[in-house]
């Protein structure tokens, strides 16, 4: 029995052994007997009208098996799962292939099948679409705008919603004012880029009439419930797999038209279908985030006091609301406008709009980094124009004293210590040392600069009452568990969150090895099958260790009080006087008098001389549903160069000071935060999805896509200050998103401290050697 | 159709393929190798990363009819005789990998880099990896596991 605990401990994954040797199963490796490949025609037009569609020549096509339009296809709605309550939320129809309209680039018009994809692409380009194009608009702001093209006849301005967040007195606040900051935001539209294209293979068995879908997807149960409630087909015929996911970061939590054609076509056909997308074809169907323009003011007191924010911002959702969009600009932006700041009035008002773009949804971070750029960004504009240093404005606005603490956005945050974490983070990474190197550089006539972003998101989403009665969402954000402790000792987990690269094999089962004193290698963890697993919600929100987690604590909890009573009944005690302890169950006071949980586990199964008031077997299920969210936060600093001949930024060095909270393996935790820091640092310097205004999206392919290579990224330092969270019991707040969340803003701010001699306040992302050029020609 | 020979890992494979197969096709789809990745349709990736008569190429560059005659190594067959390569290892002990759909490139590549190069400075590892993308490690625990790898390699291996 183990004794040390695993908790704390750079434990090295589970599920590195088979990754390494090429052992992974991805929905690409799947092949079934019989499979054929399905090729979807898309939309070359941002906005059209369908004419006509002739397949006559593609059907012929040798190879061919079907050829299928909105004609011999039910008109199966691609649903959004969030309908905000009392704003009047206008949701657009979007069906899984279009009938007579396509909205943007990349929308579905057509599906061939065929023995394989080189065929079924050749019969593609036999079709023939007649278009007739409509006027196109891609601009969120100007999309709003009176005359505008409307993407759909119904919904007026294109504004699907308007949603506002008050709190304060904002007119007394900006009354009161020394100094206004203002300044217009662009925050870019992204393409989340997950190295796995999306892919889905469906296989409908004509005998039990079962349907299995295998999909690149962060919440399987998520996508049966969906497809179960637009297709009837009953939650006990449909089993969605996820088996190895390449990578999310939001980007395949949701339900897209090719699942759900995948489906019929599979069920209409009844051979095994494949779809694995290209990344061209990514780019046009996979949702993009972020895309914001916001106009925001922030007023202070001569001192740097913060006294309110005014924030409007317009959203781009796309062409069609997708499955958790309306959520992102709105209960995941809005509500974190407060930052890590004691911030006394708001006014945010959000205009979720539509464009002639593919969908926009949650991106790693989803809300939460555009609230966080704008308001770190805003603070060193007010640290300018304040001639305050950007360190010690923040210091002076830091929400400070007692947990929990609600602001003024209705977020009541769990615990923290921002002044504090600020300060160890300057002094470990040598803030004043670097603001010394940067005076001495200047003098020289080089541009470094330092740059901070404090920021705080909301995470362990979600408490399912605020998701039901605040954020409109169809769902609850529970997670679950069933430990199922095996007669010979071991342990089967099956837990509702999703890995696609966490490692949550490797962690669920060190707090499991805790919690039940058993070894960490006679634990595995199920997750990715319906088939298999409970219903689960899955992964994102960096939701899966204290919600998830907490779901493993409990219900090894239960599992602990029964082994009691079974343990008491064979030690011949009283069940209120055993102990639990490395696995073992004892008399209070006499620990010889013991019985291991394997002994336990085998005499509840084999229950010969067991409690008469004792169901037999050793298993126990939870469906935690949070109290509250958890609330990390935490400080980064970057440090670049800007080279003023020919625009380069430099990142010379990252830091990081994360609360996430305890922290449960450091090996993963610290590999979140440099890969969330990749993904700031990219939306900061490189990545920017550009559509033109025919609505063709410029950066179509990983050519003109700029993810971040190796040399473009800076080593990244790593720092922990754990507060603990009181909401769980382990303590953990979360680090999926923080990365993100903190990175854009500390290189922005760096930058435009480097360029501070030169007068410019802000340049609009991405700060690439083009923009950051211009901006200082413009000077 | 075209008939074609190519040694992958060490054994040799007759196989009919059409002209415009690529070798990556070829592995994954003829040979059921499905190590080897495909993570774009531009050539920018890496995911598809082999060794070709010892050197890296992207295998979704190359026509199978163009590795004819030639010795392929994937990622299924770095490993000998069991025994993981220091790559693997190092990336294993270095949390070099997350999702791991970059890996089996991000490895070949970064064996390649090693055999030019034993012993590589932060920088040249970055610059030598510039052909594979990774989403979701940002690459910091990739230079470590390669930096771990080679140093394991150049003890193992005294000049
Ligand atoms: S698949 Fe992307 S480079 Fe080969
Ligand atoms: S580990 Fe996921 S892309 Fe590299």
């Amino acid at each position: 029995m183990t004794t040390e605990t695993m908790f704390g401990r750079a434990i090295k994954r589970r599920e590195d052994p088979r990754l390494i040797t090429g052992r992974g199963n991805y929905v690409d490796d799947v092949k079934l007997p019989g499979m054929q490949r399905v090729f979807f025609v898309r939309s070359p037009h941002a906005h059209a009208r369908i004419v006509s569609i002739d397949t006559a020549a593609a059907e012929a096509h040798p190879g061919v098996m079907k050829v299928f339009t909105a004609k011999n296809l039910p008109a199966t709605p691609v649903p959004c799962g969030v309908t905000i309550p009392n704003i009047g939320q206008k949701t657009p129809g979007y069906t899984m292939i279009a009938s007579d309209r396509v909205r943007y680039v990349g929308q579905i018009v057509a599906a061939v099948v065929a023995s394989d994809l080189g065929t079924a692409r050749d019969a593609a380009e036999k079709i023939n679409v007649e278009y007739e194009t409509l006027p196109v608009v891609v601009d969120a702001e100007k999309a709003t705008e009176d005359g505008a093209p409307l993407v759909h006849d119904e919904i007026a301005n294109n504004t699907s919603f308007v949603w506002r967040l008050d709190g304060g007195d904002i007119d007394a606040a900006f009354g009161e004012a020394d100094v206004v900051v203002k300044q217009r935001l662009v925050n870019q539209r992204l393409i989340p880029n997950a190295i796995e294209p999306r892919a889905v293979v469906g296989r409908f068995d004509r005998v039990t009439g079962e349907m299995t879908l295998w999909d690149t997807n962060q919440n399987p149960h998520i996508i049966r419930l969906l497809i179960s409630l637009l297709t009837g087909l009953p939650e006990s015929k449909l089993r969605v797999i996820a088996p190895d996911v390449g990578g999310g970061f939001g980007s395949k939590i949701f339900l897209y038209a090719e699942q759900l054609l995948v489906t019929a076509i599979a069920q209409d056909l009844q051979v095994p279908i494949k779809w694995a997308e290209s990344r061209s074809e990514n780019y046009l169907s996979t949702a993009h985030g972020r895309d914001h323009i916001t106009y925001a003011e922030m007023a202070f007191k001569k001192d740097g006091k913060l006294l309110g924010l005014k924030v409007k911002t317009y959203a781009n959702m796309g062409a069609y609301l997708s499955t958790f969009a309306p959520l992102i600009p709105t209960n995941l932006y809005g509500t974190l406008l407060s930052g890590v700041y004691d911030l006394p009035a708001l006014s945010c008002e959000v205009h979720g709009v539509l464009t002639n773009t593919v969908p926009v949804d949650a991106y790693r971070g989803a809300g939460r980094p555009e609230a966080s750029y704008l308001l770190e960004r805003l603070m060193d504009l007010a640290a300018t124009e304040l001639g305050i240093d950007p360190a010690e404005i923040r210091r002076r606005n830091f929400i400070k004293g007692e947990f929990p603490h609600r602001v003024i956005t209705g977020m009541n945050y769990d615990s923290g210590d921002y002044e504090g974490n600020l300060n160890k983070a300057l002094q470990q990474f040598d803030y004043t040392g670097w603001r010394a190197k940067q005076a001495e550089a200047r003098a020289r006539g080089k541009y470094i600069g330092i740059g901070l972003g404090c920021y705080i998101e909301a995470c362990g989403i979600a408490p399912s009452k605020i998701v039901g009665t605040v954020w409109g969402g169809g769902v609850g954000l529970w997670e679950s568990s069933t430990i199922r402790f095996h007669p010979t000792g071991k342990v089967t987990i099956y837990t509702g969150a999703h890995s696609h690269g966490q490692g949550h094999e490797t962690t669920f089962s060190q707090l499991a090895a805790d919690a039940l004193g058993v070894p960490f290698e006679n634990i595995e963890i199920v997750h990715g099958d319906t088939g298999q697993v409970q219903f689960g919600m899955g992964t994102y929100g960096s939701r899966s260790l204290a919600v998830g987690g907490t779901s493993i604590v409990k219900s090894a909890e239960k599992l602990i009080e029964k082994g009691k009573k079974i343990a008491a009944h064979l030690l011949e005690a009283n069940p209120a006087d055993i102990e639990f302890k490395s696995g073992n169950f004892s008399v209070k006071g006499s620990p010889d008098r013991s019985k291991s949980i394997g002994e336990v586990a085998l005499a509840a199964y084999v229950p010969h001389n067991y409690p008469d008031d004792l169901e037999p077997g050793f298993e126990a299920q939870t469906f935690h549903d949070p109290s509250n969210f958890t609330f990390p936060a935490g400080t980064y600093m970057a440090v670049v160069e800007v080279d003023p001949e020919t625009g380069k930024v430099t990142p010379l060095a990252f830091y990081c000071m994360d609360d996430c909270g305890n922290v449960l393996n450091p090996l993963i935790a610290e590999g979140q935060v440099h890969g969330g820091v990749a993904q700031g640092i990219g939306q900061a310097l490189y990545e920017y999805a550009v559509y033109d205004e025919n609505g063709q999206l410029v950066t179509g392919t990983m050519m003109d896509y700029a993810v971040p290579k190796a040399s473009q990224v800076p080593p990244v330092t790593t720092g922990f200050a754990p507060v603990p969270s009181p909401s769980n019991p382990m303590g953990v707040k979360g680090i999926g998103e923080a990365g993100t969340i903190g990175s854009t803003p500390a290189i922005a701010n760096a930058v435009m401290d480097a360029l501070s001699p030169m007068g410019i306040r802000h340049i609009d992302l991405p700060l690439t050697p083009q923009n950051v050029w211009k901006a200082i020609q413009g000077k | 159709m075209t008939t074609i020979t190519v040694t992958v890992n060490g054994k040799s494979y007759t196989r009919d393929v059409e002209p415009r197969t690529l070798l990556v096709h070829f592995l994954r789809e003829h040979l059921n190798l499905t190590g080897t990745h495909i993570g774009c349709d531009t050539s920018q990736c890496g995911a598809c990363v082999v060794h070709i008569d010892g050197k890296s190429a992207k295998s979704c560059t190359v026509l199978a009819v163009q590795a004819d005659g030639a010795s392929v190594t994937t990622i299924e067959g770095l490993a000998e005789n069991g025994t993981l390569h220091p790559l693997q290892e190092g990336f294993w002990e270095k949390h070099g990998l997350q999702c791991g759909f970059c890996t089996p490139g991000m490895i070949m590549s970064a064996a390649d880099l090693l055999a030019q190069n034993p012993n590589p400075s932060e920088e040249e590892i970055r610059h030598g990896l510039e052909g594979n993308l990774c989403r979701c490690t940002g690459y910091e625990n990739i230079v470590r596991a390669v930096r771990y790898a080679a140093e394991k390699m150049r003890a193992e291996q005294p000049a």
